[in-house]
């Protein structure tokens, strides 16, 4: 294999692994900031209790996630140089803003999260848990930045040719607002709620199904199923207004997402189906000019087809990314489902007598964070070949001074590490669980802790 | 070319970037030190203190490094590119080690396993360690000089990383930090944990008196070109004379038991010997062995003046940010290492 397939594969992996945890950091972020926020409204001491044991979870996947972020960060170095050289001008702002006011906050204010319980008082570690999760909001922020930028480059001049041409930053904000940015980042950050909310309904869907911390997981279950109603809902909105952006902004990409070919023809919405790229057929069910009805709210219209665009500008993997496109779309879908039928069973007040209903809660955890994957590989796979839409190749981008052994070296290396990762991420959280959230008892409040508080005047 | 206060952009942006160097070796420097004396400590009491020392604070230590790359990426791209693709196989095994280091702090104390405790045990230490070396030895092969072509590449072999020198200075960094580490949990430990530290303090002292004689005779005879700058400008030897000052005076607070002013100088040496590195690299970043023309300077490897300046209002905004709320963590956790049941 050669350096290009082994390095977009290594990338691929280590980035689809690292993007398990992130998004459920920021979603379990938002669920603990409203359960610190609802016990210092409330003063009930259920809700610091459960406050207290999704910390835990939190600081597993907060730590993963950390580790297994910077490896991407590297990798733009050491796997793809010409990439690095061509964008560093206009990337390297975007990183360095993340780095500045988004790790730095979130993992600062981490150590008070995870081991203040009992230092400082319950207001400043509210505080300290809204630090961390507005950390977390603003990474997504800007790595979205920079690579929507990768999708719809703006606010830059090209200067130099061939091998030494590189992208120069003319204007930051336009840079910041480039035409994909805010709907992308909206969608991500839905996504990473739904995928936080979802593993907060499937815990305590299986407690109550065990009839373990009762009341503790109905007020937990009811917070995590508000969150993913709304947001649900919302990722339909985001999700149509980003299909609305790539069709202006990436016409390659749209027409490959639902297999279109022809541009005089009216484009059809498929709800599954199979591309054929030989022949360039779609078989599935369709809703016929459903595509033309979403872009243009008239099913007559023609929608640009992968045929106008020359062979070497369209995305190769068809089928793939039709398919991935797809999932996640049905995926969202049947969360709306689902969320809607609960929050009417709530609304009826037979939320919880329904014992099917909450064993579909405990699996469906799934259903967000394989959306989130592979919302991923069609945003990312129909960007080819290009790393830098219209600009800058994928077979451009590599390290010249990189060998295919040394990369499958590493992808080996990673491939060992992340499974052994992986497991023992699935191992601890199973036994997180299983142990549960401690009694009110065991929350032992020191006394050190009202001295902290008078010290600190508040 | 524009300039603040008479200094132009890449010469700011080397400050800034040197800046957080120095302040990741400071910080994260510690933990790393303190991560390599693991092992050394028996008690399973022992081991949960020393971890717990760094456990609040490393992982924010480790962000200066994140900010570090990011910052080196945003200002120097051509320097990222050649330097992480020449150098692929360290940097992956970098890579390698700081995530097990991660892992097996996070890991250790959720199982009360003997085997498993121990499992973690010997891979945290073994990963800090190692971690400490590999950024010795990029270090060193930026201060020997890599063979870089005509179009801004690393024409070498990818073994080279491997040489005499490099493995010195990151066998240096290694005693450094492990001084450094033994030092802050001096302050941060009691009783018998105390005591056997006071020994590792001294021994890790030792450890690195030896291998920074070495390294500074090395450089000196083989290396001659380093010292170029102090020979042109003499005025400047005042700063390895501080660094050497800055040495002394450890073993000098050590033998008084005066742990925290000790580790203060640690830390200080630490930020002067990147000041002795700084000065006689500038301006070039990564000297071509091939033909000096080709060396990777920060002027042919910076990004524009408009993305600099971006940059230097960004860090302007964002560096009294972070200094303020990692001042208030280490406050929080000011004192001794006491263990609860948040702890690891």
């Amino acid at each position: 294999m050669d350096v290009e397939i082994l390095s977009r594969l290594q990338f691929a992996f280590t980035i689809a692994f690292h993007y398990i945890y992130p998004p459920l950091s920021i979603g379990l972020g938002l669920i603990m900031v409203i359960m610190e926020g609802l016990y210092l409204r409330t003063k009930e001491p259920v809700y610091e209790q459960m406050a207290r044991f999704w910390t835990k979870i939190f600081a597993l996947t907060f730590g993963i996630g950390v580790a297994t972020g910077i490896v991407m960060e590297f990798e733009f170095g050491t796997n793809w140089a010409t990439y690095s050289r061509y964008v560093g001008d206009v990337f390297g702002s975007a990183l360095a803003a993340e780095g500045i006011f988004a790790f730095a906050l979130e993992s600062g204010f981490l150590g008070i999260l995870l081991f203040g319980w009992n230092r400082v008082s319950p207001r400043v570690h509210f505080i300290a848990t809204i630090g961390v999760f507005f950390g977390s909001l603003f990474s997504a922020v800007w790595i979205v930045v920079a690579n929507s930028w990768q999708q719809t480059p703006a606010g830059f001049h090209v200067v130099g040719e061939g091998m030494q041409a590189r992208a120069e930053i003319t204007d930051f904000w336009a840079m910041v607002f480039n035409p994909s940015s805010v709907d992308r980042l909206l969608h991500v950050w839905i996504g990473a709620f739904l995928a936080g909310a979802f593993l907060v309904l499937s815990v305590h869907a299986y407690y109550l199904l065990k009839e373990r911390y009762v009341e503790l997981s109905k007020k937990a279950f009811k917070i995590a199923l508000g969150v993913a109603t709304v947001f649900s809902l919302a990722q339909l909105l985001t999700g149509h207004h980003s299909a609305d952006g790539v069709a202006v902004n990436q016409p390659a990409k749209l027409a490959a997402l639902e297999g279109h070919f022809d541009s005089l023809a009216v484009a059809d919405a498929y709800v599954f189906g199979w591309v054929d790229k030989e022949n360039q057929e779609v078989t599935g069910l369709k809703v016929p000019g459903g595509l033309s009805f979403l872009l243009h709210y008239d099913f007559e219209t023609p929608v640009r087809g992968l045929n106008s665009f020359p062979k070497d500008e369209r995305p190769s993997a068809l089928n793939a990314i039709f398919q991935f496109y797809h999932l996640m779309v049905a995926i969202g879908m049947a969360l709306i489902a689902l969320t809607l039928f609960a929050s009417l069973q709530w609304w009826r007040g037979t939320l919880f007598s329904h014992r099917w209903l909450l064993w579909v809660f405990v699996f469906s955890v799934l259903l967000p964070n394989i959306a989130n994957q592979v919302g991923w590989f069609a945003a990312e796979m129909g960007r080819q070949p290009w790393v830098v839409y219209g600009l800058l190749r994928t077979s451009d981008a590599l390290s010249a001074a990189v060998t295919a052994n040394q990369v499958l070296f590493s992808l080996i290396l990673f491939a060992i590490i992340y499974t052994l990762l992986f497991v023992l991420f699935l191992y601890l959280l199973n036994k997180k669980i299983k142990a549960g959230p401690e009694s009110g008892e065991q929350v032992q409040h020191s006394s050190r802790q009202e001295g902290m508080v008078g010290r600190l005047g508040v | 070319m524009p300039t603040i206060l008479g200094i132009d952009y890449p010469t700011l942006w080397f400050l800034v970037v040197g800046g957080l160097f120095s302040g990741y070796a400071i910080l994260d420097g510690f933990d790393l030190g303190a991560g390599a004396l693991h092992l050394f400590f028996q008690k399973e009491e022992s081991r949960r203190i020393a971890l717990n020392a760094i456990g609040p604070v490393w992982d924010g230590n480790e962000v200066w490094l994140v900010i570090g790359g990011g910052a080196l990426f945003a200002g120097f791209p051509v320097l990222y590119a050649t330097l992480f693709s020449g150098m692929y196989i360290p940097f992956m095994l970098f890579l390698a080690f700081l995530i097990f280091r991660a892992v097996s702090i996070e890991f250790r104390s959720k199982e009360k396993m003997k085997w498993w405790r121990q499992m973690w045990d010997v891979s945290y230490s073994i990963s800090s360690a190692m971690l400490a070396v590999l950024l010795g030895v990029v270090l060193g092969n930026v201060l020997l000089g890599m063979e870089i072509g005509p179009s801004q590449e690393f024409e070498g072999n990818w073994v080279e990383f491997l040489n005499p020198y490099a493995l010195l200075v990151g066998f240096t960094t290694l005693a450094l930090f492990t001084t450094h580490g033994a030092l802050y949990l001096l302050m941060k430990t009691e009783g018998r944990l105390y005591a056997k530290l006071t020994i590792l303090a001294r021994r890790a002292m030792i450890f690195f008196l030896t291998t920074f004689a070495l390294l500074t005779l090395y450089t000196l005879i083989y290396i001659p070109h380093l010292s170029d700058r102090f020979k042109d400008v003499s005025w400047l030897f005042i700063v390895p004379v501080l660094a050497f000052l800055s040495i002394a005076n450890i073993p000098r607070l050590i033998s008084k038991r005066k742990y925290g002013q000790a580790f203060f100088f640690s830390g200080l040496t630490m930020a002067l010997l990147l000041i002795v590195v700084a000065i006689e690299l500038y301006p070039v970043l990564i000297l071509s062995t091939i033909d000096k023309a080709y060396s990777i300077t920060i002027y042919n490897a910076a990004s524009s003046s408009r993305s600099m300046s971006i940059m230097l209002l960004i860090a302007a905004i964002g560096a009294p940010l972070v200094l303020s709320y990692t001042a208030f963590v280490f406050w929080t956790f000011r004192g001794k290492v006491e263990l609860d049941e948040t702890s690891y």
